[in-house]
């Protein structure tokens, strides 16, 4: 065959402030994995959500097998042949997983036969799934088959991947690398959206690679190094923050013997979790994504209150069933895993964003009072000191980007100079400048003798700035490793809830 | 073509205070209409509705008489409502307040003590707090929505109030009707415009909101109530204790409202029957929309509700309009604002449609 | 028709206090299940009883009653849809909104007809079935919206948990977002869904005005329309249970009442307030339990959508 399965010839889209695809061509021919690679923001999301119809591009053409095709809805893409697995999955949690299959495909596709369909698919990729269960009750590595198998029962020739490795354990990854290998045999095209290079070095035949909605550079990446790749990725030599074992003092945090029980049955139980975080220390909790970190997060800032007193101390006081105020005048400083929302309220400006963590530390607030012009000047501060790129201090935070939204957080509490801060996905979505930023600032807070606990699934920042690592699956925490004697391997181990005595 | 919403970086503060107005004049206009269709000349059934009723000072008097608990009532909702606390049973925290604060009366009709009028009106405040408690306590403890809660309890705060003027509180020598005993001067707020229905409420209403704005933008109380509506997470991230802050403004608002029930019972009715407010608690809901949610928009926004009262009582006068008239134009008036409301976060853009771009999609 | 005895005449005045409803919550289940709360209930309903009295007495047919109080409920509805879905208002101020508004409107509609007498709505009786003792006058001698009203809810539960498009709607109400971005027009399905709960809203209001109480009463909805707000919540969105509530309350309106005329010594105004605090108590029985509550509601229930594209 000729003519490429697709191709996009200069198309571009723009939002409000931002050009997020300017004139992109891509070509991908039958039976290729396709990686898009690209930095957060640099428009690969954009560009799919184009290709499934998601959104209209401004200008550029689409052929589809050779001929022109305009896309307009995600259902007009599936019954070109197109299929998507979404990043944030799309799927409908109180529903089974035979529901939100059917709610997927075309009204015909569905009818009786349709578990009997999904168990014959699952069974030939090797994704053991049952249509009844409810997707509630699906791990997240689950939920992801659940979307691949939507998208195989109308036997796409295009198969899209929005990241979909993010929220899987090395092993699951690994399954499907697998599946998507053998679909690619049978000669479907998959376009394969990632930034982590060593996957998409294993896996695909051709990258094409996006910098600020343009692609800058097309290669295949077998031949390239993951250097070669990142560099073409953020468009400079990278320059990683240096990295020596740190030095550490006394136990400034711990944690010992904290449960918490469920409230319901989608969320999840702790499980006797112990650890402490050392004097100049970064500890890391690792694993996927829904294993308790937003549990366990939730009573190590006091916004949910332990049973026992003595479950968690700072500094050597018990404060388990302290409030989240007391625990910030012992010392603690605390950045959620929501920016928007949690750590920061959108709709307020950041002036009023600092009374959030700050108003304590700061003299921000005497007794009932609100000091407006103190907030002004450190929310001034917190900007300048972390080079957060804003239209004014006077804006709402829910304009900022990500990453300079992220660091004004980390900078909030990072000024008030704690004893112990816990930071949750601290670099989660931001783009790769911001993330070097906040790694170095977590990196000089540890040296400065604060003892840093990060929680995060990237497993690569963990083994980057952590001293010692435990892996947190289904509600426990296991041992802490110290992050020299960790592989990826190990820890994917762990993630997976295996034990390594056992593995 | 096509018209497309366009979300804005910042929240546009311009039309945070223009909206009000458009909605107001949108009102206008379709009332304007409504007269039409009803068969009244439209224009002149408008300047008897808002023009005549305050054009002398007697009508202004009874303006701000009428303004008086709307904002008062308003202020203490919107409390709430920026908190995410749907208290909207105000009338009934209004009924039970005056219930409360008039007892003192009922059963102390020959005091002559100048202490009765202050028990009065603190009687009305934990009158109004108590029904105001029962929702909240429902919210804390149960987690039962306190929009259901607290309106079906208006519902049986009046047949309260019925149950009495027809029962024990019924003036014995009132020739039967359903009517308590007249209040005593002692038991009577003051008029403080002469010739006019004015009364010292008017000043506690202007208390409330100038103590509303001062908590609201200068207090870190006022500021923790913000972010709890906002986002409740980042509430909690802050410090809110969320159960202690639903019992505060339920009883903030319960108060409130149940003062402005003994005032307008002491300062305008002068004894217990058994309709105490036109719907001041509901209209006080729209009140606080209007008006922003902040106490400086209630003051202007309870002008204008009360204005609607003012006129539907003068037009059924004047032009033997239907009463009804006035709840309509206050429906609207609350309509028109919640869809202008959009300019806030939005602006309106109007683009040729583009080739690749032939719709389907929403 | 055989002699009505008092146990027949107290299960019939259950049924006919319960429908009005059952036919509003029922109508409610569904806008919330698309994830669309509706507090205007009241509202539609008072719109509905006036225009399906105005209709009817006008008319003389109470088939044009019966269609005018659905198609005002239906308007009253639209007008909530508009707001929410297009200009993206919040849905508990809209709701209020629209019961302020429809209180008012409905007056002002109503006024030329209070006090006028209306004949009440037709039953339509089955032969030989209706000559069972108690059973049948109860089940087989009722009028239209009787009958509708349990049939609605049979097809409700179909439509829900049998059929594709039910399937759809309960994935809208799930979670917005996904419902979209798997290509479905959230909007136009939650339009859908409001005006359906607005067309029984108007039917629950149509079955006071012609069938309860045969007459237009300013408001004499009296708060109906909340309580089949709370039997939604009390169902846990199950159509079935809504039906056993409505029949509950029917049976405790009935029960005060006849309390009143057997005069027991407690006021009738004190006996009045007992549907209302039985709803509170079975809202705070049902609500106690936050997790069953939060499982069982519709994830997106009151959330704003936006779709960026």
């Amino acid at each position: 065959m000729s003519s490429p399965l697709l191709e996009l010839r200069g198309v571009t889209k723009a939002f409000p402030g931002v050009l997020a695809n300017d004139s992109v061509d891509i070509s991908i021919p039958e039976g290729q994995i396709h990686a898009l690679l690209g930095e957060n923001g640099a428009g690969k999301s954009t560009l799919v959500k184009i290709i499934y119809g998601y959104y209209a591009a401004d200008e550029g053409d689409m052929y589809w097998m050779g001929n022109s095709v305009s896309v307009t809805s995600p259902a007009h893409a599936r019954q070109i042949g197109i299929g998507m697995v979404f990043q944030h999955f799309s799927l409908f949690d109180a529903l089974s997983v035979r529901d939100n299959i059917e709610l997927a495909i075309s009204s015909k596709a569905g009818g009786d036969g349709l578990s009997q369909k999904i168990h014959e698919v699952s069974n030939t990729y090797g994704l053991g799934l049952d249509p009844e269960r409810d997707v509630f009750s699906l791990s997240v590595g689950e939920r992801q088959r659940v979307e691949i198998v939507r998208c195989l029962l109308q036997s796409p020739k295009l198969l899209i991947m929005d990241e979909p490795t993010s929220v899987l354990t090395p092993q699951e990854a690994d399954n499907l690398f697998k599946v998507l290998n053998q679909l690619a045999e049978e000669g479907c095209a998959i376009l394969y959206i990632s930034h982590k290079l060593e996957e998409i070095k294993e896996l695909c035949h051709h990258a094409t690679i996006l910098r600020q909605g343009k692609v800058v550079a097309e290669c295949d990446p077998t031949k390239e190094s993951t250097r070669s790749l990142a560099e073409m990725m953020i468009g400079r030599s990278l320059d990683p923050p240096a990295y020596e074992l740190k030095k550490t003092g006394a136990t400034k945090f711990l944690v010992q013997n904290l449960s918490r029980i469920a409230e319901d049955e989608r969320s999840i139980s702790l499980k006797n979790i112990n650890f402490d975080v050392r004097e100049g220390e970064i500890f890391g909790i690792a694993g996927v994504a829904g294993n308790g970190q937003t549990e366990l997060m939730e009573m190590l800032a006091g916004e949910v209150l332990a049973d026992d007193n003595a479950a968690i101390s700072i500094n050597g006081v018990e404060c388990g069933q302290r409030s989240i105020r007391e625990r910030r005048e012992l010392g603690a400083a605390i950045v959620p895993e929501e920016r928007l929302g949690h750590g920061a309220v959108g709709s307020m400006s950041l002036i009023e964003n600092v009374f959030l963590g700050g108003h304590q530390r700061f003299n921000l607030a005497r007794r009932l009072w609100m000091n407006y012009s103190n907030a002004r000047t450190f929310a001034q501060k917190t900007c300048d000191d972390f080079d957060v790129r804003h239209a004014g201090i006077h804006v709402d935070a829910g304009s900022l980007s990500g990453g300079n939204l992220q660091k004004f957080l980390i900078g909030r509490e990072i000024l008030q100079e704690p004893l112990v801060m816990l930071a949750s996905q601290p670099t989660w979505g931001v783009d790769a400048g911001s993330q070097l930023a906040i790694h170095k600032a977590l990196l000089d807070l540890a040296a400065n003798g604060t003892a840093v606990l990060v929680i995060s699934q990237d497993l690569d920042e963990l083994l980057e700035l952590c001293n010692r690592i435990a892996v947190m699956f289904a509600g426990s925490l296991s041992e802490p490793h110290p992050v020299s004697s960790l592989t990826a391997e190990k820890i994917g181990l762990l993630m997976g809830g295996a034990h390594p005595e056992a593995a | 073509m096509r018209i497309k919403l366009v979300p804005r970086q910042t929240h546009s503060r311009l039309m945070t205070w223009l909206t009000p107005v458009m909605a107001l004049g949108l009102s206008l206009v379709a009332g304007t209409v409504v007269f039409y269709l009803l068969g009244y000349p439209p224009l002149q059934s408008l300047y008897a509705f808002f023009i005549s009723p305050i054009s002398d000072l007697y009508g202004v008097c009874e303006l701000l008489v009428k303004a008086s608990p709307l904002a008062m009532i308003a202020v203490g909702l919107s409390m709430g409502f920026r908190a995410n606390v749907w208290n909207i049973g105000a009338e009934g925290q209004l009924t039970v307040g005056a219930l409360a604060g008039s007892a003192l009366v009922i059963y102390f009709p020959e005091s002559n003590n100048i202490l009765m009028l202050p028990a009065m009106l603190i009687l009305g405040i934990l009158g109004g707090m108590a029904w105001a408690s029962i929702p909240a306590f429902l919210k804390t403890r149960f987690n039962t929505n306190e929009i259901l809660t607290s309106l079906l309890l208006v519902y049986v705060a009046i047949l309260l109030l019925s149950t009495l003027v027809h029962g024990p509180w019924r003036d014995p020598a009132g020739y039967n009707f359903p009517e308590s005993v007249i209040f005593q001067d002692v038991a009577t707020l003051p008029v403080i415009v002469s010739g006019t229905r004015l009364h010292l409420g008017t000043i506690f209403a202007l208390l409330a909101i100038i103590t509303g704005w001062i908590l609201i933008s200068r207090t870190l109380a006022g500021f923790q109530v913000r972010v709890s509506g906002l986002a409740p997470q980042a509430a909690r991230y802050t410090g809110v204790r969320s159960n202690l802050m639903i019992w505060c403004v339920l009883l903030g608002a319960g108060g409130l409202a149940g003062l402005a029930g003994i005032i307008e019972v002491s300062g305008l009715i002068g004894q217990v029957q058994p309709i105490i407010s036109p719907g001041y608690g509901f209209s006080a809901i729209i009140v606080a929309f209007l008006g922003r949610l902040h106490p400086v928009g209630i003051l202007f926004a309870s002008l204008v509700l009360a204005l609607s009262y003012l006129g539907g009582e003068f037009v059924q006068i004047k032009l033997g309009l239907p009463l009804g008239i006035a709840g309509v134009f206050q429906g609207m008036l609350l309509f028109f604002l919640l869809s202008c409301d959009i300019l806030i976060h939005y602006r309106i853009e109007i683009r040729k449609t583009s080739l690749s771009s032939s719709a389907g999609s929403t | 028709m055989a002699a009505i005895t008092t146990v027949e005449l107290i299960l019939l005045t259950v049924v006919s206090a319960a429908t009005p409803l059952l036919l509003a919550a029922t109508g409610e289940l569904v806008v919330e299940k698309s994830g669309i709360l509706n507090l205007g209930v009241e509202g539609m309903m008072l719109v509905g009883a006036v225009s399906a009295f105005i209709a009817m007495l006008t008319t003389g047919s109470w088939a044009l009653g019966i269609v005018a109080g659905a198609a005002a409920g239906v308007i009253m509805s639209m007008l909530f849809g508009v707001l929410t879905l297009f200009f993206l208002a919040n849905q508990v101020a809209s709701g209020l909104a629209l019961t302020l508004f429809g209180i008012g409107i409905s007056s002002l509609l109503g006024i030329p007809f209070i006090g006028l007498p209306i004949e009440k709505l037709p039953t339509l009786d089955i032969p030989v079935l209706g000559d069972i003792p108690i059973l049948g006058p109860l089940l087989f001698e009722q009028d239209f919206l009787i009958y509708f009203s349990v049939f609605m809810v049979v097809a409700v539960n179909f439509f829900l948990f049998r059929s594709r498009a039910g399937l759809i709607l309960r994935a809208v109400g799930e979670s917005h977002d996904a419902a979209h971005s798997i290509g479905y027009s959230v909007i136009r399905i939650r339009f859908f869904a409001v005006m359906f709960g607005g067309a029984m809203a108007g039917l629950g209001g149509a079955f006071l005005s012609l069938s309860y109480t045969p007459m237009w009463v300013e408001q004499m909805t009296a708060g109906r329309g909340w309580i089949a707000l709370a039997l939604v919540v009390f169902a846990t969105w199950k159509p079935g249970r809504v039906l056993i509530g409505a029949y509950l309350f029917g049976a405790v309106t009935i029960f005060q009442l006849h309390l009143q005329g057997f005069g027991v010594q407690i006021p009738g105004q004190v006996l009045s307030m007992l549907p209302y605090l039985v709803t509170i108590l079975v809202l705070v029985l049902i609500s106690r339990n936050a997790s069953r509550v939060k499982l069982s509601a519709p994830a997106c229930l009151g959330q704003i959508f936006h779709s960026n594209t």
